[in-house]
């Protein structure tokens, strides 16, 4: 993973809330078995309208989507971190994420940062009134900047970390092994497994 | 300390705790299906790291399957589903593939075969994991990373989920049903309001529900925001469990059902938020909108988008009307359908398709309406076919279909047209979630199968009528 520190790129307005996985990129994009290529399946359905944000030639170059309430609900699928990143984007910004997403987004290197909605409401007005705009997003001052506006934003210490050194989640649980390989020698017989005779 | 059944179940699970960090959590069980995967074991090649624990690790077919008999024919989804077999073959994994008698829903397999039991770590790159919780499992939807993590060591990074007791008190009516209660809860919280949260489902209408029921309530927690749902086992719980195959046997059963007995919060334990639902109160209940928050009593009408007192539930529920191409004020009683589909790892159990069976034997599909039925697994068909069902609704005009997860979303062969509408038992009535343009309003199936009898959504009671009707005609 990439190490994230700070991020200057085109703000992109979404103004809807409880935006699902479903929207995100619907199941019939799902198919890949590799990581990337999923940039076609972003907002799949929004696209077709040529009134679609994304279809603004203005935001063509756009990584920091600034989105209403609930992002991400749904399903689990990890492809919607990946079409976000594979379309270019770098951060989202929202008041309310949906939990697997956001997870999901922090193993994936996506920053997802929690502005609250006054912050996202004025960044939003700022953006309307300078399309095409850069937004800075500073994990370590763990603000975001749009032209006078400086908001703070809300991302657990723990993510931060992970993210400002780019470091494998799997690499940090492996140096504890031996600690997994202690707790299973304590777990009951009773337990099922998988492979019946 | 006093503590919840979903806390418990957490401290029995960690492995390591330090400050600063997240727990390290052990993981008893991990489904895997072919969508969430694949980039999964690509990790693990090249890191050059095996799968830890095979044994507790199971996968199946179910996302891209087709529902009727012969191979699959979109060549994308047949790379993903062979994928996943090369990947099983190459790591040592047990999978049930399609035309095995154990493959199905992800969610229908594990139970049934009894791998999951109370008190364990139930994880699959899937949302509706939430469905085992009913079991008294800590059981929760992760991302591909997350599934990586876990083939690799079996143990998940995580944070402490705070807890949230939902009340059912009361007795829930005849012809009201597990799916009523909880679309009926997830209209009271909000598709936000579980975030961060594990539900524990508890009143003495949740104790009256039988497992399977119980597993459509936990299933759609997700549709809440809740990470998971857990019901305290008991004696319905053990009852399902005994005997089964992966279930404990002799002394071991005995030590589990002990164990098990204990695994229920504790009387003076505190959940961070409570919310209480009167069962008694509840009628058949029904969505309307593109998320399953946005759901009424069919006996209601299509809301008026300026009677929601929240700017952002006002200018929702306006999308989702124009979606869903409904006015204000149309009695959801006079919506017509044209498709109903009963499945889904939701609603796809043999109890939902008896309860759908009982309502459509002696009826007609209406001639506008194609109604399919897909059971949830191979075994809930064959279970089906033995006590007739499949010939109640083939009888009736359905179409009856192999296991998967069909229509529940647009991934395999069974969508919805642009501008088609669906009663469907499934979980999510989100844009397009069954295909490009669809409409789907989200019902239970005994709501599912009268209104593929009336051809507007409908209820059991609704039929009486029209039952005269038809005698009168042949008389």
């Amino acid at each position: 993973m990439d190490k994230f520190k700070t991020h200057t790129g085109v703000g992109v307005p979404l103004r809807r809330s409880n935006v699902d996985t479903d929207q995100i990129i619907p199941a019939e994009y799902l198919k890949r078995v590799t990581r990337t290529g999923f940039e076609d399946g972003l907002f799949a359905a929004w696209r077709k309208d040529e009134s679609f944000v994304l279809n603004n030639p203005v935001y063509a170059a756009g990584s920091v989507l600034v989105a209403g309430p609930d992002f991400g609900t749904g399903s689990s699928r990890e492809h919607a971190v990946w079409a976000l990143m594979n379309y270019g984007f770098r951060v989202v910004i929202s008041s309310r994420f949906a939990d697997i997403f956001r997870g999901n987004s922090g193993k994936a290197g996506l920053l997802t940062a929690i502005v609250s909605q006054d912050d996202v409401e004025l960044i939003w007005k700022f953006l309307d009134n300078n399309p095409g705009a850069e937004i800075t997003v500073d994990l370590l001052a763990r603000t975001v900047r749009a032209g006078e506006i400086v908001a703070p934003f809300e991302i657990d210490d723990y993510t931060r970390w992970r993210l400002l050194e780019g470091l494998d989640d799997i690499g940090l649980t492996l140096r504890h092994e031996q600690e997994v390989t202690e707790f299973e020698k304590g777990r009951p017989s009773h337990k099922p497994v998988t492979t019946l005779a | 300390m006093a503590g919840t059944l979903a806390e418990k179940v957490w401290d029995a699970h960690v492995v390591r705790r330090a400050e600063g960090e997240p727990d390290l959590l052990y993981i008893d069980l991990h489904l895997l299906h072919e969508v969430t995967s694949p980039q999964a074991f690509d990790g693990l090649r090249l890191a050059g790291r095996p799968v830890r624990r095979p044994d507790l690790t199971l996968a199946t077919e179910d996302h891209n399957v087709p529902t009727t008999p012969g191979p699959i024919t979109d060549p994308v989804s047949k790379i993903q589903v062979e994928t996943l077999r090369r990947n099983c073959e190459e790591f040592g994994l047990r999978l049930y593939p399609m035309g095995d008698v154990d493959q199905g829903i992800v969610h229908v397999v594990g139970p049934q075969l009894g791998l999951t039991q109370p008190g364990m770590t139930v994880v699959c790159g899937d949302s509706h994991t939430s469905t085992h919780g009913a079991f008294g499992a800590l059981a929760f939807g992760i991302g591909t990373s997350e599934v990586e993590h876990v083939l690799a060591t079996q143990s998940l990074s995580l944070r402490p989920f705070r807890t949230l007791a939902v009340n059912v008190v009361g007795r829930l009516h005849e012809g009201v049903t597990a799916k009523d209660v909880v679309l009926a809860v997830i209209a009271k919280i909000g598709t936000g309001g579980g975030q961060g949260y594990v539900f524990e489902y508890r009143g003495e209408a949740i104790e009256a529900l039988s497992m399977e029921a119980r597993m459509t309530v936990c299933n759609m927690s997700i549709e809440a925001g809740a990470r998971a749902g857990m019901i305290a086992p008991d004696q319905t719980t053990f009852d399902y469990l005994k005997g089964r195959p992966h279930a404990p046997q002799g002394a071991d059963w005995d030590a589990a059902v002990a164990e098990w007995t204990a695994l229920r919060s504790d009387d003076d334990a505190e959940f961070d938020e409570q919310v209480e639902l009167d069962a008694s109160d509840l009628t058949p209940f029904v969505t309307w909108g593109t998320n399953p928050g946005q759901g009424l009593p069919l006996s209601d009408s299509v809301p008026d988008p300026e009677s929601f007192a929240d700017e952002s539930d006002r200018v929702s529920a306006a999308n989702a009307l124009a979606y869903m191409d409904l006015e204000p004020g149309t009695k959801l009683r006079d919506i017509r359908v044209d498709t109903v589909f009963v499945g889904s790892c939701t609603n796809g159990r043999i109890e939902d398709l008896r309860a759908a069976a009982a309502v459509v034997k002696g009826h007609q599909v209406a001639k506008s309406v194609r109604m399919l039925v897909v059971p949830g697994s191979a075994r809930v068909r064959l279970q089906a076919e033995a006590e007739g069902l499949d010939a109640v609704f083939t009888a009736a005009g359905a179409e009856w279909r192999l296991p998967g997860c069909s229509m529940c979303l647009g991934m395999n062969p069974d969508t919805l047209s642009p501008g088609e509408r669906s009663a469907s038992t499934s979980n999510r009535n989100f844009e397009g979630r069954q295909g490009k343009g669809g409409r789907t309003h989200l019902v239970s199936p005994l709501v599912a199968a009268a209104t593929a009898i009336r051809g507007t959504l409908s209820s059991p009671a609704d039929l009486a009528g029209l039952e005269t009707s038809i005698t009168a005609q042949e008389a």
